[in-house]
């Protein structure tokens, strides 16, 4: 029992994660974050065409990736998904063969920045269509109830735009029908590019429908890592035993701009995306892992300082390789060589 | 007249679907049927009738009504190893699954630069002349054939049925396969016991003729077979080739028989604006344009949404034997 004289924040909860692993997922939230201002640079500088921003989401993906089995479940992203992707073990050097549209990048440099794919990792092909994954992981999810593989689910995550999808309402009910092992993780950040929430839906909460489908609904605090692990690891946890889809919606904030091709100072103030900023997850879990003696601050700094340096050993590196050939626009559309007309 | 042996039996189109679809579950426990009714009803042309007995109410799959998701699940099944066969119930209700089809299915393999395939099958009764009215008859094969990583199959034989679904079933690209449901109980023919495939992308001659060369797919051969046998009978030689694919289509085919003939008419049910003849005859006059002795022709629908309810509508929207006998007159006697 804590003593008067040793001072500790009562309200912090590690819910069983070793120090390593919070270091884990601080060092995934700094990475994401120091990754996805690299693609915002880069595109400044005239290197890339395109970057997308996912900054506010750091403590949910880090979270929720902490609960992902590497090896055995499966991951069906969406787009704003970089430090999801990270966490479950994709390096920066994809990351950046990503960005810069490289040979050696998932789609061989045919995707935007983001859309990945890797078996071995269990990281599912996307398109940017809007919640047009989620049926994809409902398929997967039944795949594996078929086969009767306990101890793997399917983890697919999109956003709070994403839920105005028919498609997604299709989904969703399906998962809910036959009892399928997958977690369905709203990030609800309150933007759909420039569509407020207060136009997306008649009431703010995406995880009040969940009672409609007939499933466990779990809101949580997107800028709390550990607690976006914890109700994701729970949820995870019960579907890989057989118990069934939950819908959690962890609720965060977009700080940047949709895209670097936006500009969200023309649909929302300063003020708003100020305020808004206090409650920014990176600083706030740095300063709770230093409080709680996880930390101290030159260990800290050296965190900071090889995440940098491996951003930069990243970015060289991919810079580096060729892009794509014009020929291989022509490959890999069927299974052999295609011609239209044989 | 078709003629059971030992080795085959008369089927109708139906009854082709339901054999090969349940020779697909038999072999192969990765195989799962999912749609509107499938299960419990068996379809609504009985395709799959008691198949829920036998295989279970997981593989046999009745889902809520939503196309978009029947597809969009079927390409998550496909990518995590199993071979869905997806039903929309009418190819008049495949518009909400487009964007999975065409934007999802199709890509899957692109996009992911052969990461992921999608190996899955689409089936799915079209056409006209059931009195289907503007919701129970269109086709859609030319929403689709412009849609590079999509192959379309059209079998309008029991035996093509047969053979081309296993080779959709097998494939390891997405297929969406055409049934023309008026030919679901009228057309019967020997279909080969045991599996076998017929590639596709090849079109077969179902009639040699020696004056004109007359390409369709789906009910249409049929009635072209009907109006080329009687003009045989006043003397002009025609023949009928039975495209069979639309996506991969074959034009080793088409310009061989046409460099026979020198004449191309080109008929099917969809309407003409846009639709497959037109990619037909485009091939045909870059390829072999100094070999024809008449201008192509295209018999096809009018360009209007789809068929009426009403018979008179249905009519003046769909060909016949005997508008085809006319067309395929005129262009031997051209």
């Amino acid at each position: 029992m804590a003593s008067a004289a040793t001072p500790r924040t009562p309200e912090f909860e590690r819910h069983n994660l070793s120090d390593e692993q919070l270091v884990a997922m601080l060092r995934i939230m700094i990475l994401h974050r120091t990754l996805e201002n690299r693609g915002f640079a880069l595109n400044r500088q005239g290197k890339i065409p395109f970057a997308s921003a996912s900054e506010g989401h750091e403590a949910v993906q880090a979270g929720a990736a902490m609960a992902f089995e590497r090896g055995k479940d499966i991951l069906v992203p969406y787009y704003r998904d970089l430090g999801l992707d990270l966490g479950i073990g994709l390096t920066s050097y994809e990351v950046m063969l990503s960005l810069f549209a490289r040979i050696d990048d998932h789609s061989g440099g045919r995707q935007f920045p983001h859309h990945y794919a890797s078996k071995k990792l269990g990281l599912y092909t996307i398109s940017s269509v809007i919640a047009a994954q989620t049926s994809h992981a409902v398929g997967a999810a039944y795949a594996i109830k078929l086969r009767k593989e306990r101890g793997r689910a399917v983890l697919t995550t999109f956003g709070d735009g994403a839920t105005s999808e028919g498609e997604w309402h299709e989904a969703v009910n399906f998962a809910a029908v036959h009892k399928l092992p997958i977690v369905f993780l709203c990030e609800n950040n309150e933007w759909a590019i420039s569509t407020p929430l207060s136009a997306q839906m008649g009431q703010p909460d995406v995880y009040k429908r969940a009672a409609g489908y007939g499933m466990p609904g779990v809101v949580v605090n997107g800028f709390d890592p550990v607690a976006c692990y914890a109700v994701t690891k729970e949820a995870m946890d019960r579907a890989r035993l057989g118990g069934g889809p939950t819908l959690i919606e962890a609720k965060c904030y977009r700080f940047l701009s949709h895209t670097t091709d936006d500009d969200d100072r023309s649909y929302r103030t300063r003020e708003e995306v100020d305020e808004r900023r206090k409650e920014d997850p990176v600083p706030a879990f740095e300063r709770t892992l230093v409080e709680q003696g996880v930390l101290t601050p030159e260990s800290l700094d050296d965190l900071k300082a090889s995440i940098l340096a491996e951003t930069n050993e990243a970015t060289d590196r991919a810079e580096s390789v060729a892009y794509p050939r014009p020929e291989d626009l022509f490959t890999r559309l069927y299974e052999g060589p295609w011609e239209p007309w044989q | 007249m078709a003629v059971a042996t030992s080795s085959s039996q008369v089927l109708n189109n139906v009854e082709a679907v339901r054999a090969t679809l349940y020779e697909a579950l038999k072999a192969d426990d990765k195989v799962v049927i999912l749609g509107e009714d499938v299960g419990n009803r068996g379809n609504v042309f009985l395709i799959t009738k008691d198949f829920v007995k036998e295989f279970g109410t997981e593989r046999i799959i009745d889902t809520p009504i939503a196309e978009a998701s029947i597809v969009g699940i079927a390409v998550g099944m496909a990518m995590e190893g199993l071979r869905p066969i997806a039903e929309i119930q009418f190819a008049d209700f495949i518009y909400p699954a487009f964007n999975q089809i065409v934007g999802e299915a199709a890509k899957t393999r692109y996009r992911s630069n052969g990461e992921y395939t999608c190996p899955m099958v689409i089936r799915t009764p079209y056409g006209g002349g059931v009195r289907g009215a503007l919701s129970h008859s269109v086709s859609v094969e030319a929403l689709f054939y412009h849609v590079p990583g999509l192959k379309i199959v059209v079998p309008s034989f029991p035996a093509d049925v047969k053979g081309l679904l296993n080779a959709a079933i097998d494939d390891p690209d997405p297929v969406l396969f055409l049934e023309h449901k008026k030919t679901y109980r009228l057309i019967k023919g020997e279909v080969p016991d045991g599996h076998y495939v017929i590639p596709i992308g090849k079109a077969d001659v179902k009639k040699e003729g020696s004056q004109l060369t007359v390409v369709s797919y789906g009910l249409y051969v049929h009635w072209a077979l009907e109006a080329a046998n009687q003009l045989e009978g006043e003397g002009m030689s025609v023949e009928v080739i039975d495209l069979r694919s639309v996506r991969p289509m074959d034009k080793c085919a088409i310009l061989e028989s046409v460099r026979k003939t020198r004449k191309l008419l080109i008929i099917h049910e969809d309407n003409k604006f846009g639709g497959i003849g037109a990619e037909i005859s485009a091939m045909v006059a870059e390829e072999a344009l100094f070999d024809l002795d008449a201008p192509i022709r295209r018999l096809a629908a009018p360009d209007v949404p789809a068929m009426g309810y009403a018979m008179p509508l249905e009519e003046a929207y769909m060909s016949s034997p005997a508008k085809m006998a006319d067309a395929m007159r005129d262009m031997v006697k051209f």
